[in-house]
């Protein structure tokens, strides 16, 4: 069974294959289907690995299916294989799983558009792409996924490409993530370099084993971290993310929520005893990136409109706290609020899809409202997504965030005490935007009129394709959080599961922090539980007034004064290196033809046939010489 | 010419054929009957497709795993100066035979030359025969002879079919390219006199001297820089790289493919063949110098790339770019770094090559090659835009297509003898996403406007054309392991011939797998 493995990349690369050239013949909805079909039977398979793993003993719990020989040259040779093991299956059941429910919901979310075969392939060959990145048993496999799924994230994120803005997201998505892979490159020249190898197994052995410099680890561990950090969206390349809400809302749901933006921390948690290995600091250099992230994105969460704005700033957010907690040595809480997260996080985006399908596009919450009752399964399941994101007990992200605050927590008081704060901001945006959208009154129909389209705008539910999804997830997002239970070793079963891939790199929580944890819960659901009250104060009973300074909705002017810059003084640079081009080095060559014709046309005069001129000539020339050897006996 | 005792044993001389029928095409094109011009086209096309099949044939046969010249065909030629008809090939040019080879068909047969099509036939063929004599050559004079032949048609194929602009810029190819060659004549005639000293006569022959010629280091020191500056025009490097935009983009079409595909890797080939071969100590002294350049053009071919106006003239600073890269690889000496020069001088053929082919697509649609003018294709040929982006996904060196796995080990080879260049020019790959990107942007997406509207969908003798690039731009990123097994050999024969220094296997024993 183990060795089937190779089976669960391929069946939606065959998905992508078939639709990529029959999909105008199956038409919609059979290409949405097949698609959904290829990605769920990778799940079925997923499932029997899990099961064929979980009968072995932990020491035996890593299997390694080389296919073929990719790059063998010289002292480096690199197969394309896959590894499995208790980390690689998470990732795969959570991606196959919420990424079959997700394009279940896409094919009532497409349905109509005239692309919709297109948009199955891309969403095949993205699945495809991620798996790749999460089986790879050495770094390039991985990096092939990881450019894969920059690749469809391009493809999915331009996917209305008749849209300008749309047009220039998937290229700032694409651009930017390079900024990050030029790191990711360079690790892997390092582990080359250093190791010799590019598979997983070397690289952490050689940590494990400390037959690599401490200072060669470190170089190793941070510049996967700038690839991380493009990836997945964290300061200060985050930029991207935002931008990439022009794409359809399944693709917001799947790649920038659920999987794509989370492969820099399963890369983090796969190279964990290089990260336990390396300078201390770096791990604390990884912390503070994501707390100060975190938090970052959270302040502008607050005072966007953009209904899909709000989420993505909050998944930057939420991306921040998985690398708190990758920096604080806890891998196991990191994979825990990853999976958490996918959960809640894909089933919010797709709740928002729901409404923006019911408004007929409208995006913008200031013109929405009471919609609860218009749409009461959206509704519903929205509202599990929120109190899960917000923290509240018993839902998922209670646990999986709670855990992450305690490995704070242990690592310092300060990095625990801004991840509360982000706790509680997220709480109270969240309750905004719950607010906003289906409570209070209802306001598109002051917009309708502003539009000129007068009472055209009927908000409905959606239909059951879309619907099914947003139930399932509501359900794992209300129960995720029994995947690891904080109340004994048995009752913490991802942790138990992970142990083999992340033990000896994993944070052993100090006596004095775990005598407090359930004091350190307690604060933490307070600040939720704050956090939504005071939202509710605001928004709702219009007690308070709402603080949402430009400054915030314009995300501290960050982006802004990189896209200012890139325009103004970098492309002027770019130019300048033009200008030079053509004047300078193309000017030198044009110079010396000149020069040369200049200098032929001043000697052509003299070639006139006249003997005269000759004559002369030759006279002046005795007399210059006559007049040479005269001065020079004069001299001497 | 053959010797008898060749036909009795078997041997068919192959490389000579690949080298004698495209002339022989050309002359008979050239004396042909202008007034039936279906007829010429066909002998070109079948000239071309006769030397692509025994290109083809010669990869079947070649022995993978071998270092040495096989196939080797040598007569004497001109015996006093120990000149002979040395013809071979190695790893190193086996792949740039296979693909000229390939390449000159499909130019052949996909591209229009609108007019005087009986001597622009003529001038490809015999262009190809100077570039397969180039490539095939082991024997200096052979060598610049045929360096040389591949100048004369690329002038007045631009000359004759370019653009409105063709008579400036192929004046300029072609003063460049003879001031280069004039400093390799020089060269290797001096090469020849000084060598007779440590060799014992006066030869020609490549192995004989690369082998037995004993330079004193200041000696080989000029010799070097003579046969760089001959291939560093010819790549070509910065700051001698501005014939190549203006030649490029004035170019026909076919033109362009083929100086991108084939003609600037004989300066790379160059490189390799002539400089490290020949004077491995004079290359190694001067690697700084051509590590910087070769980083310097990565970032500004990429820089000028991205602002560049005109579709054609963006691909041209690309190469520049793309070509720096090979450099680069061919100086950090590591197996693994001229192993991905040499796949990357392949790649580059196919993936400009292609680029070259489409934007002549759109220019015979539209007319125009400025980007400004174009808008909205991908809504109006979305198969036309599906397999340019394929191209251009190459070109940027995403992995699984070709373009990534040379660069990736031209980079990962020369991060170990070549640091910090090598990180200078890994921020070249980011750049490389820039000016392709922001291209199809303008030129793809968005709403067509009225003169893009009409805009035709990829014809299916277009598609037959490109279908060939495609396939191997897949093949080669998925499974370069057939190639690099025949392209390894020779290149660590290279780097022990030498004497640089090769990263060897760490040895790990925490972790390994069994």
């Amino acid at each position: 069974m183990l060795d089937a493995v190779w089976l669960i990349p391929a069946l939606p690369l065959a998905g992508f294959l078939i639709i990529l050239v029959f999909g105008r013949r199956l038409g919609e909805p059979k290409a949405g289907y097949l698609a959904t079909l290829m990605t769920a039977s990778a799940f079925v398979v997923g499932v029997g690995v899990l099961v064929k793993l979980l009968s072995l003993p932990e020491a035996e719990r890593h299997h390694v299916r080389r296919l073929f020989t990719w790059l063998p040259v010289g002292a480096l040779k690199v197969d394309l294989s896959f590894l499995v093991d208790p980390l690689s299956i998470t990732m795969v059941l959570f991606v196959t799983g919420v990424g079959s429910l997700i394009h279940l919901y896409a094919i009532g979310y497409m349905h109509g558009d005239p692309k919709f075969s297109k948009f199955f392939i891309y969403l095949n060959l993205f699945v495809f792409s991620m798996l790749m990145l999460v089986l790879g048993e050495n770094l390039l496999v991985t990096f092939l996924g990881w450019e894969g799924v920059g690749t469809c994230s391009y493809f999915l994120v331009s996917f209305w490409q008749t849209r300008g803005s749309a047009a220039a997201a998937g290229k700032k998505a694409f651009v930017t993530n390079r900024v990050g892979d030029f790191g990711f490159m360079i690790a892997m020249f390092f582990c080359f370099n250093y190791i010799g190898s590019l598979s997983y197994s070397s690289i952490n052995g050689a940590a494990q084993g400390k037959t690599i410099a401490q200072v060669s680890a470190t170089a190793i561990v941070l510049m996967l971290f700038v690839g991380a950090c493009g990836k997945s969206a964290q300061l200060p390349l985050y930029l991207w993310l935002p931008d990439a809400m022009e794409g359809p809302t399944p693709v917001s749901a799947l790649i920038h929520a659920a999987t794509m933006v989370t492969s820099g921390v399963f890369l983090m948690t796969r190279i964990s005893p290089l990260i336990a290995y390396a300078t201390p600091w770096a791990s604390t250099l990884i912390a503070i990136i994501g707390v100060a992230t975190a938090l970052f994105a959270a302040t502008v969460a607050v005072a966007q409109n953009d209904i899909k704005k709000v989420l993505a700033y909050s998944t930057v957010s939420q991306l921040g706290y998985m690398f708190l907690a990758i920096g604080s040595h806890a891998y196991v809480a990191a994979i825990f609020h990853m999976v958490t997260h996918a959960f809640f996080k894909a089933l919010l985006f797709l709740g928002a899809g729901s409404v923006i399908h019911g408004m007929s596009d409208e995006q913008d919450m200031r013109y929405m409202g009471a919609l609860r009752k218009l749409m009461p399964i959206t509704a519903m399941t929205f509202i599990v997504g929120w109190l899960a994101i917000a923290g509240v007990p018993p839902f998922s992200g209670f646990w999986s965030k709670d855990e992450i605050l305690l490995n704070a927590f242990d690592k310092s008081p300060i990095l625990w005490a801004l991840g509360l704060v982000t706790a509680l901001l997220t709480a109270y945006y969240m309750t905004r935007q719950v607010i906003m959208v289906f409570y209070g009154k209802a306001r598109w129909h002051d917009h309708a009129a502003e539009q000129g389209a007068a009472g055209d705008l009927h908000p409905h539910e959606s239909p059951g394709t879309m619907l099914l999804p947003l139930v399932v997830l509501a359900g794992l997002a209300l129960v995720g959080g029994v995947l690891n239970l904080p109340f004994n070793h048995t009752t913490e079963r991802l942790a138990r599961w992970l142990e083999p891939v992340v033990a000896s790199g994993e944070r052993t929580i100090a006596p004095a922090s775990a005598d407090i944890k359930w004091v350190l819960a307690g604060i933490a659901t307070a600040g939720a539980l704050i956090g939504i009250g005071l939202a509710y104060l605001v928004y709702s009973r219009k007690r308070i007034t709402a603080v949402e300074p430009a400054l915030l909705a314009n995300a501290w002017y960050y982006d802004k004064g990189v896209s200012k810059f890139m325009g103004g003084p970098g492309r002027e640079s770019f130019d300048g290196v033009v200008w030079f081009d053509s004047h300078v080095v193309d000017g030198a060559v044009n110079g010396a033809g000149k020069l040369v014709q200049g200098v032929a046309g001043v000697i052509r005069k003299g070639q006139s046939g006249l003997v005269r001129t000759y004559a002369g000539l030759i006279g002046i020339g005795v007399v210059v010489l006559l007049a040479w050897f005269f001065l020079r006996g004069v001299i001497q | 010419m053959i010797a008898a005792s060749e036909l009795a044993a078997g041997h068919f001389p192959i490389l000579t054929a690949i080298v004698v029928v495209p002339a022989v095409g050309a002359l008979a094109v050239a004396l042909m009957s202008k007034r039936r011009p279906e007829f010429v086209k066909l002998t070109a096309i079948l000239v071309s497709v006769f030397t692509a099949a025994l290109s083809v044939w010669m990869l079947a046969s070649f022995k993978s795993g071998e270092a040495d010249f096989q196939f080797v065909s040598k007569h004497e030629w001109i015996k006093t100066w120990g000149i002979s008809w040395h013809l071979g090939v190695d790893g190193i040019s086996l792949f740039l035979v296979v693909i000229t080879g390939i390449l000159f068909p499909l130019c052949i047969v996909g591209v229009d030359p609108q007019h005087d099509e009986k001597p622009y036939l003529a001038w490809l063929l015999l262009l190809e025969a100077g570039v397969m004599g180039s490539f095939l050559s082991l024997d200096l004079f052979l060598f610049f002879i045929s360096f040389e032949i591949v100048l004369v048609p690329m002038y007045f194929l631009i000359g004759g079919w370019g653009h409105e602009n063709r008579v400036y810029a192929a004046t300029k190819f072609f003063i460049f390219t003879m001031f280069g060659s004039a400093f390799m004549l020089v060269g290797i005639i001096a090469t020849v006199f000084i060598a007779r000293g440590s060799v014992g006569h006066i030869t020609f022959d490549l192995v004989e001297l690369a082998t037995k010629a004993n330079f004193a280091s200041s000696t080989a020191r000029w010799l070097f820089f003579a046969f760089a500056i001959a291939f560093a025009v010819k790549v070509p490097m910065f700051p001698l790289h501005t014939w190549l935009p203006d030649a490029h983009t004035q170019a026909p079409t076919a033109g362009s493919v083929v100086l991108a595909a084939v003609m600037l890797k004989l300066g790379t080939y160059g490189f390799l063949r002539f400089g490290l071969y020949l004077f491995p100590s004079a290359a190694r002294h001067s690697r700084a110098i051509f590590l910087t350049l070769a980083v310097v053009g990565i970032l500004y071919g990429a820089i000028a790339a991205t602002m560049q106006k005109d579709l054609k003239r963006l691909v041209a600073y690309s190469s520049v770019a793309h070509l720096g890269f090979i450099v680069l690889g061919t100086f950090a000496f590591t197996s693994q770094a001229l192993t991905g020069s040499v796949l990357q001088m392949i790649n580059h053929a196919v993936s400009t090559g292609a680029l070259f082919l489409l934007v002549g697509m759109i220019y015979e649609r539209r007319h125009t090659r400025e980007i400004a003018k174009l808008k909205g294709l991908q809504k109006v040929a979305p198969v036309f835009a599906g397999v340019f982006m394929i191209v251009m996904l190459s070109s940027i060196g995403v992995p699984g297509l070709n373009g990534f796995v040379g660069e990736f080990l031209i980079l990962i080879g020369s991060f170990v003898t070549a640091r910090w260049w090598t990180v200078v020019a890994t921020s070249g790959v980011i750049l490389a996403a820039v000016y392709l990107l922001w291209a199809y942007q303008r030129v793809f997406h968005g709403e067509p406007d009225e003169d893009n509207r009409t805009f035709a969908e990829l014809r299916s003798k277009e598609g037959m054309v490109l279908l060939p690039f495609v396939v191997a731009i897949v093949f080669c990123g998925i499974y370069p392991k057939p190639l690099i097994d025949r392209i390894q050999p020779s290149v660590k024969a290279l780097i022990t011939h030498g004497g640089y220094y090769d990263p060897q296997p760490v040895v790990n024993k925490v972790g390994e797998q069994p």
